[in-house]
């Protein structure tokens, strides 16, 4: 509101400055006094607390030339700026006896002293001075001339550029006067300061024609400061959990505040992921696709119906569950739908590829990002002295982390010392070494121990399952899904005890930890998918006509006899109701009848969906039973307890960082998985991640205890990423390879019919783009052309690669040079 | 009325300036402004931006708290001429703009410095690294270093009088045994660390700026 009418005020004040100098004219004994006291002791009041800033005094004297010559002025543009006054008034309280002294003193006699007294100042200052002092002449001469325009007229060329340049400066001390170390008090008068001065001289400076339009640009940058500041807070109360975060981060320091920030990250990635399904994908088949029941793969088959709405049936996600927009199955293979001929096979390609892209161009751009922002720390050189000027970490506000924080400072104060000291003793570093060698052949035996447990039970479960399940109890059904549950529970309990023995820094200890939980989240999840494809395989021997280890070996036999069986059935229907006649209305059988083919692809990610739905709920009876229920008996069964249960032997539990973050990022890992053939795979994630962010939020604060070591995390971010990329590239090469290099099912889905899926897009090249287009793109992906291209780019990659060393180099010789 | 009322008790334009001159956004200032009239007796609740909060009050502030530096915060942000380090809302926004997280880490090394310079001399001498390295083990007396640990940590070696400093690049990583801090920091060796010096170590530290931040 201020900022509208400073075009029309620059241009109202130099009137106002007319009339001030005529009335400074009649009665100036008083008013000059005034005006010249109001400008002193703003000089005065400047002067107590800053001597370094020369740069603005100059334009400041010609300022107060000025104010003098219009005092009555400066009382119109002063009254829309009340605390400005009020402290321009205590100021003048505080140096009143100093005006008394030299009030009959002229002014440009005290400036000049005062000018005297800065001789030190920079000398282009002085030419500045000179220059205030003949303009104030100027200024006199023009007012007994008694012409209010005249007053400005003898500004040159010169001058004016001189005063841009001023302006300029003034501006750039707006905009980084936060910088500055200074009081505020101090600050907001050289804020005001400034303001006053570009404020007055922007008008002056676009006198004549260019004035209006000049107005009109000051006005319109600072409509635009405004709304950038305005969009900046807006930006900011945006920000979602940004206070739950910051609370989380100021008790329990930035490692596990970190973990926070990356499931909020991860979050938004997955909001796009679920934004781009949801939008492209499942809505558009839901509008204007066939609807349910009209295609035998958009219907329950007979058999299933009757249990089809039970909600053991529905948590499986079989029934009408599977059934539906929410797996892949359930599209149909029309090219269009709807009235606006929506290409929906083509849109469910290019969303499942799209995703994919989309999240290895974040994933690695964050990571670039992050590498910027902590790159060029020399590690070692300054060892102790960031020991001791920065291990503090301001943002512990609980007592009882800053006593750890106490303690393991000290530590590494002590272990410094002693590290440095015995540096050179051989048998402790033998050791470590030893040790750690042993800490890292015992983590490889679980690891391998691990693998074979769950190689083990899927080979029970095969039996099992050869056998028939309904023979068995609950156990041998969910043995191999609560086997993973359970080892990813316990290895990580037994890799910290591992870790124990290693005796790294907490930072190194967490990435070894990190690694190690990876490696068998990792296996767990290979050997679970080798199951899985086993486990159809398996099903589709006993219970459908083909496997799945056929297709992989591309032999269709088995689904021509699939697909002549279903021949025979449709000729049966026919002979058997109507004789021969092919002109006859097709006979109206209810699609549920219809015998289907087997659908893979939904059967994957069913078994995706129920993963994610599994290991959610693992996740919050763990947080559940694991930490708040055990902070509850700790808490209330101390006081009839016959030792303290507090500190001794179950304690309140620690946030576990590496295991959140690992659970985090193997959870995106089947999401980026699964996506392809459940589309509802991201809106569930989106819901697991959003209640977690509360639940953890909750559980951390209520009943977590601040780690015994704590440390900062803030670059083991980019740790987290490398290993998101790893995860998105191992995920994401099943999902590419089933979409490059084997048959879609043939009457599911939204690529049945076609041999394989990406053939969607040579389709719609064919059909919706002119015939050169298809040419040229032909040509395009031509081994001839794509492969010269590769070597392009691996040969780009290898340049910029050589001249990024090269440059790292460089710096390391100037650092070198600069010691 | 808590919403409305304290967001209208900061004038419009001068909540403005206050963006304009220190790294917080119109919420957290606003923050601020709550709980720094939190710390006002109820009297004074309504010229909270000209009362000051005396340094009692302000260590009771959860951020401060656990701080061992809080003390010396308090004098170097207060503007209190009698000395008793007591706050008034300019400084405490002072405070908070430069533990923000958007704070350059220029302006966050030089109050650093001014922080652990404890007796105000404008370099940080041995008496200084004393007390730092007191603050940084706490109060606890198993936790606290022995002198003679102290004296390897901060050894105050001149090198121009002992002749002992290796010759050529002192900060050879590896190579150099010697671990005290002096050592490392003390560009020019004359046995204390200036702001120059100062700034130029920390600033090369992956995770000062990360650090030196309160939030409220």
């Amino acid at each position: 509101d201020g900022s509208e009418d400073n075009g029309e005020g620059s241009a109202v004040e130099t009137e106002e400055t007319a009339k001030g100098t005529d009335k400074g004219r009649k009665r100036a004994t008083p008013r000059t006094r005034r005006a010249h006291a109001r400008g002193r002791d703003r000089h005065g009041d400047e002067e107590d607390e800053d001597d370094e800033d020369g740069t603005r005094r100059a334009g400041h004297r010609r300022h107060r030339n000025r104010r003098r010559g219009r005092a009555a002025g400066n009382e119109a543009s002063d009254s829309d700026m009340e605390p400005a006054k009020a402290r321009k008034n205590e100021a003048n309280q505080k140096s009143k006896e100093d005006d008394e002294e030299d009030e009959d003193e002229k002014g440009s006699k005290s400036g000049k002293g005062k000018n005297e007294k800065k001789g030190d100042k920079k000398s282009d200052k002085k030419g500045k001075k000179e220059k205030a002092n003949k303009k104030k002449k100027d200024k006199k001469k023009s007012g007994s001339g008694s012409d209010s325009e005249s007053e400005e007229e003898p500004i040159t060329e010169e001058e004016l550029a001189k005063l841009k340049e001023e302006v300029e400066e003034k501006k750039k001390l707006i905009a980084t006067l936060r910088n500055k170390p200074w009081k505020m008090k101090k600050k907001l008068s050289v804020l005001k300061e400034a303001q006053l001065f570009v404020e007055k001289f922007e008008g002056a400076l676009g006198k004549g024609k260019g004035k209006k339009f000049y107005a009109y640009k000051v006005m319109m940058t600072k409509k635009w400061m405004k709304f950038q500041r305005d969009f900046e807070n807006f930006k900011t109360a945006c920000i979602p959990w940004e206070m739950k975060i910051k609370e989380i981060e100021s008790h329990f320091g930035s490692s596990v505040a970190s973990y926070f920030i990356f499931l909020r990250w991860m979050y938004g990635i997955n909001m796009i992921l679920f934004g781009l399904t949801f939008g492209l994908v499942m809505v558009p088949e839901a509008l204007m696709g066939k609807p349910y029941g009209s295609l035998p793969r958009k219907t329950v088959p007979r058999a299933e119906e009757a249990t089809a709405m039970n909600f053991a049936t529905l948590w499986d996600f079989s029934g009408f569950a599977q059934y539906s927009v929410l797996f892949y199955g359930y599209y149909n293979n029309q090219r269009t739908i709807g009235w606006l001929k929506f290409r929906m096979p083509l849109s469910y390609f290019l969303v499942g590829v799209g995703s994919i892209g989309y999240s290895f161009m974040i994933v690695t751009r964050t990571m670039a990002k992050n590498a910027n922002d902590d790159g060029g720390g020399d590690d070692t050189s300054f060892n102790f002295s960031w020991k001791m000027f920065t291990s503090w970490d301001y943002l512990i506000g609980n007592p009882e982390t800053a006593d750890n924080k106490f303690a393991s400072i000290t530590t590494s104060f002590k272990e410094a010392i002693v590290e440095e000291q015995e540096s050179r003793k051989e048998e402790n570093i033998h050791l470590t070494r030893f040790l750690r060698v042993l800490a890292n052949f015992l983590a490889l035996c679980t690891l391998a121990g691990s693998g074979y447990l769950i190689f083990f039970v899927v080979r029970r479960s095969q039996q099992f399952a050869l056998e028939g399940l309904e023979n068995y109890g609950w156990w041998e059904r969910n043995e191999v899904n609560t086997v993973m549950s359970l080892l990813g529970m316990f290895c990580p309990t037994l890799f910290d005890v591992i870790s124990s023995l290693e005796n790294y820094h907490p930072r190194i200890a967490l990435r070894w930890q990190l690694g190690r939980i990876f490696a068998l989240f990792l296996g767990n999840l290979y050997t679970f998918i080798i199951a899985l494809v086993d486990e159809i395989n398996l099903k589709a021997r006993y219970l459908l006509p083909f496997t799945m280890f056929d297709m992989l070996l591309g032999n269709i036999e088995e689904l021509q006899i699939v697909k002549y069986n279903m021949t025979i059935w449709e000729a049966s229907l026919y002979n058997g109701t109507i004789p021969a006649n092919s002109t006859a209305p097709p006979i109206q059988v209810d699609p549920a009848d219809v015998p289907r083919g087997p659908c893979w692809e939904t059967m994957v990610g069913q078994e995706f969906v129920r993963l994610t739905v599994s290991d959610m709920m693992t996740t919050y009876i763990t947080i559940l039973i694991g930490d708040f229920l055990r902070a509850v008996f700790v808490r209330f069964f101390n006081y009839c307890w016959c030792w303290d249960l507090e500190y001794g032997f179950p304690s309140y539990s620690e946030f576990d960082i590496s295991g959140n973050v690992l659970g985090l990022i193997f959870n995106q890992g089947m999401i980026w998985m699964g996506s392809f053939y459940a589309p509802c795979l991201p809106a569930i994630n989106v819901f697991r991640l959003h209640t977690s962010m509360y639940l953890q939020c909750w559980a951390v604060m209520c009943c977590n205890v601040p780690q015994e070591r704590v440390f900062k995390a803030s670059r083991s971010n980019n740790f987290y990423m490398a290993m998101l990329l790893f995860i998105l590239f191992l995920s994401t090469l099943p999902a590419v390879y089933t979409i490059v290099s084997i048959p879609p099912s043939f009457d599911c889905g939204p690529f049945s019919g076609k041999t394989r899926m990406f053939e969607v897009i040579s389709e719609t090249l064919e059909h919706d783009f002119p015939s050169w287009f298809g040419k040229v793109f032909g040509y395009a992906s031509n081994p001839g052309l794509i492969l010269p291209f590769i070597l392009l780019m691996v040969l780009s990659i290898y340049y910029l690669n050589a001249t990024s060393k090269s440059y790292k180099e460089a710096n390391l010789e100037l650092k070198k040079k600069l010691q | 009325g808590a919403m409305g009322g304290s967001a209208s008790l900061i004038p419009r334009d001068l909540l403005g300036e206050y963006q304009e001159l220190t790294f917080l956004s119109k919420q957290e200032i606003l923050l601020a402004y709550k709980r720094f009239s939190e710390l006002l007796p109820k009297e004074e609740k309504d010229n909270a931006c000209s009362a000051r909060v005396p340094k009692s009050q302000i260590l009771t502030l959860p951020e401060l708290r656990a701080n061992p530096f809080q003390h010396r915060i308090c004098h170097v942000f207060s503007t209190s001429e009698t000395g008793d380090d007591s706050m008034s809302f300019e400084d405490f926004l002072d405070m908070l703009s430069v533990f923000s997280d958007s704070a350059t880490s220029d302006i966050k090394s030089h109050y650093a410095f001014r922080i652990f310079d404890f007796d105000d001399d404008g370099t940080l001498d041995r008496k200084d690294l004393e007390q730092l390295v007191n603050c940084l083990t706490g109060q606890g007396e198993e936790s606290r270093l022995s002198s003679a640990e102290m004296e390897q940590l901060i050894q105050n070696v001149r090198p121009a009088g002992q002749g002992t400093a290796p010759p050529g690049p002192r900060h050879g990583a590896h190579s150099s045994p010697s671990p005290q801090i002096l050592e490392e920091s003390d560009i020019d060796k004359d046995g204390t660390i200036n702001l120059a010096e100062f700034q130029h170590v920390v600033s090369r530290s992956p995770d000062f700026a990360s650090s030196f931040k309160i939030v409220l």
